[in-house]
């Protein structure tokens, strides 16, 4: 192995540079990654520092477990538009009960809603094979309309955020965020789940060739069903943890911004839109990616306009060059 | 033959249902009559324009998320243009505001050629930036839009050799719509153009392999949908007066409208009629919750459960309908 790599007739450097970015995906990722740094300490030297870096973490991981759903739906092919909305629920739901039920009590009813919605994800994209761009879409609408009766419903109880939520959407301990007590059991089970487990293979299999998997005799129904009722629930604890970071309770478009970003955040890392390619690794580095984006923008104190556009441009150059990187070899 | 049937067929029924929600509206309030059609039409204009929009892309197998932001920034940019501005300036600028949508939409189209990203990323980065385009042209709602446009989407044409009790069912609004819809539509349907938008929705690669030019239909497709978009945008300028930067809520409308429509996501089947005559469903089913008093919130339940069970029921037919 070593020789093949000292021997004289190798590779001329950047195509070798670009061979070995393609085996490993999450290089450049990375890469780009800590370029965004740097370039934000050379404009504001000073600004990274320990506290920094657990602020952007502590607002990256909502945005990393919605980016989650949107991974592990992307790799059937489909697409899950209704987090923001199952995310709001749980968080409101959560909110309003709190205060008459205690703290744990109100975290499992809250989390109801979520996989119900999920249920009907999947049982229209599973077994109904309606495209999950418009059944999440629809779910969404839905779950709006119910959430803003059931405000009106509990208009008077009023809402609260349980002590324990505040402490782990903006708590840190010892310069980390509590957050992270939440998501690295989340990330690893996901990563797990994707790349060790039967499910995590069905996934792929699915997302790459449909046809193939239902022949094998894959019950592509249960499988559809479970990843979307899955998906919500990931929404819904996303939800609750954001709503103690946020502490806009009564919010009812809560997580609404941070829809599109976990679809960019999820294609960023390089999970394809049409399925069967990604990992939720490259998730992770997306949404970092986009948070410390959005910091930088912030910083140039450009007008809004101008900070909306160069976010977008950037969101499609980076997808670009990075397609170019993996898939050009 | 009996996919032509079915495809007719769905446009009928949508027709059906719409004429049924008309007479159901009258039942409900027995005062409906020619004036509440004209505001129904109006209101319906900009949703009509970006599902025609939305329409186009998904026909030629993409999907645009842009549409929204496309008509704000088409309307901030035609309401900022005209403000202060002469009448008559007014005849340049709506010709100026068309170009600018077909030349941004067929920006997206080309972009989506030459990355090679998906289109749906090519159009949700094409959202951001052209919201923040819009919020640079105007950072509030404002501006003007000039007197004949706005009226010319009020009131009734008086048609030659049709009694009145007939044209005060045809208000301007819609009669706008249906001609800047068929000005369009019906030549690039007929043409080689508008087969090949068909063709590389259905199949790209046998598209390809047929000597379709892919990469130059799939720009017009979009440029075509920046196009109708724009006229969304001016719909927009024309009905408030103003030109507002934030987009509405017609991204989510459009592509239910579509679906409803009978358009197959993916591409390749489905018309512009089907999808307009949607939009009016969807308005009409709105106007008749807020007649029954219903709660407005309960609306958009009943909305998003529609949306979802035509859909449902229109993929269980097609599933019925394949062969075994």
């Amino acid at each position: 192995m070593s020789e093949t790599l000292t021997a004289p007739s190798r590779a001329p450097l950047g195509r070798r540079i670009k061979r070995f970015m393609a085996d490993r995906p999450l290089v450049p990722l990375i890469i780009l990654l800590v370029a965004l740094v740097v370039i934000l300490q050379i404009m504001r030297p000073g600004i990274v520092n320990e506290r920094w870096i657990a602020n952007t973490v502590k607002f990256a991981i909502p945005l990393a477990i919605l980016a989650g759903c949107q991974t592990l739906t992307m790799l059937t092919g489909g697409i899950d538009l209704s987090v923001s909305t199952v995310a709001t629920m749980s968080a409101f739901v959560m909110a309003s009960l709190a205060g008459h039920y205690g703290a744990p009590a109100a975290i499992v009813i809250a989390l109801i809603p979520p996989l119900l919605i999920g249920l009907l994800n999947g049982v229209g994209a599973g077994i109904f094979r309606v495209h999950p761009l418009i059944m999440t879409l629809g779910t969404g609408l839905i779950g709006a309309g119910c959430l803003q009766v059931y405000q009106r419903s509990v208009i008077a109880t009023g809402t609260k955020i349980p002590d324990f939520l505040t402490w782990l959407g903006t708590g840190l301990t010892y310069g980390f965020p509590n957050a992270l007590l939440l998501f690295i059991p989340i990330a690893a089970l996901i990563i797990f789940t994707l790349s060790r487990t039967g499910f995590g293979r069905l996934l792929y299999a699915v997302g790459d060739n449909e046809k193939a998997t239902r022949l094998s005799g894959v019950l592509y129904g249960q499988v559809i069903i479970a990843l979307y009722m899955a998906s919500s629930l990931l929404a819904g604890v996303a939800g609750l943890l954001y709503v103690g970071l946020i502490k806009a309770p009564s919010s009812l478009s809560l997580a609404e911004p941070l829809l599109l970003p976990s679809v960019a955040a999820a294609v960023v890392g390089g999970t394809s839109i049409f399925g069967g390619r990604g990992g939720y690794t490259g998730t992770i580095v997306g949404a970092l990616i986009l948070t410390v984006l959005t910091t930088l923008l912030t910083i140039l104190q450009m007008p809004e306009g101008a900070r909306r556009i160069l976010f977008g441009l950037i969101i499609l150059l980076v997808t670009a060059a990075y397609l170019r990187i993996v898939e050009d070899r | 033959m009996s996919r032509l049937l079915r495809r007719n067929g769905w446009v009928a029924g949508l027709l059906a249902l719409f004429a049924v929600l008309l007479v159901l509206t009258k039942i409900i309030q027995p005062g409906y009559g020619a004036g509440d059609f004209g505001s129904l039409a109006r209101a319906g204009l900009p949703f009509a324009f970006a599902v025609a929009a939305q329409a186009v892309v998904v026909i030629a197998g993409g999907i645009d998320l842009s549409v929204a932001s496309m008509m704000a920034l088409t309307s901030v940019t035609a309401a900022s243009m005209m403000n202060g501005a002469s009448e008559e300036y007014a005849l340049f600028v709506v010709p100026f505001v068309l170009a600018m949508g077909f030349v941004l939409g067929a920006v997206n189209g080309i972009l989506i050629v030459v990355t090679r990203v998906p289109d749906i990323v090519v159009t949700l980065a094409m959202l951001f930036v052209l919201q923040g385009a819009a919020l640079l042209v105007l950072d509030a709602p404002g501006g003007a839009a000039a007197e004949w446009l706005k009226a010319s989407i009020t009131g009734t044409l008086p048609f030659p050799f049709l009694p009145d009790a007939v044209t005060a069912w045809l208000p301007n609004a819609l009669v706008l719509l249906v001609v800047c819809l068929c000005v369009v539509w019906i030549p690039l349907k007929r043409s080689r153009l508008g087969l090949s938008l068909y063709a590389i929705g259905s199949s790209e690669l046998a598209a390809f392999r047929s000597g379709v030019p892919v990469a130059r239909t799939r720009i017009i497709a979009y440029g075509l949908a920046g196009l109708f978009g724009a006229m969304g945008g001016l719909s927009l300028t024309m009905s408030t007066g103003i030109g507002a930067p934030i987009p509405g809520p017609y991204l989510m409308a459009s592509v239910a409208a579509v679906v409803l429509g009978g358009v197959v996501l993916g591409g390749g089947r489905g018309g512009l009629l089907g999808p307009i005559i949607a939009v009016f469903v969807l308005r009409l089913v709105r106007t008749d919750l807020t007649l029954m008093a219903i709660d407005p919130n309960v609306t958009s339940i009943i909305e998003g459960a529609i949306m979802v069970a035509v859909v449902m029921f229109g993929a269980f037919i097609a599933i019925r309908g394949r062969p075994a």
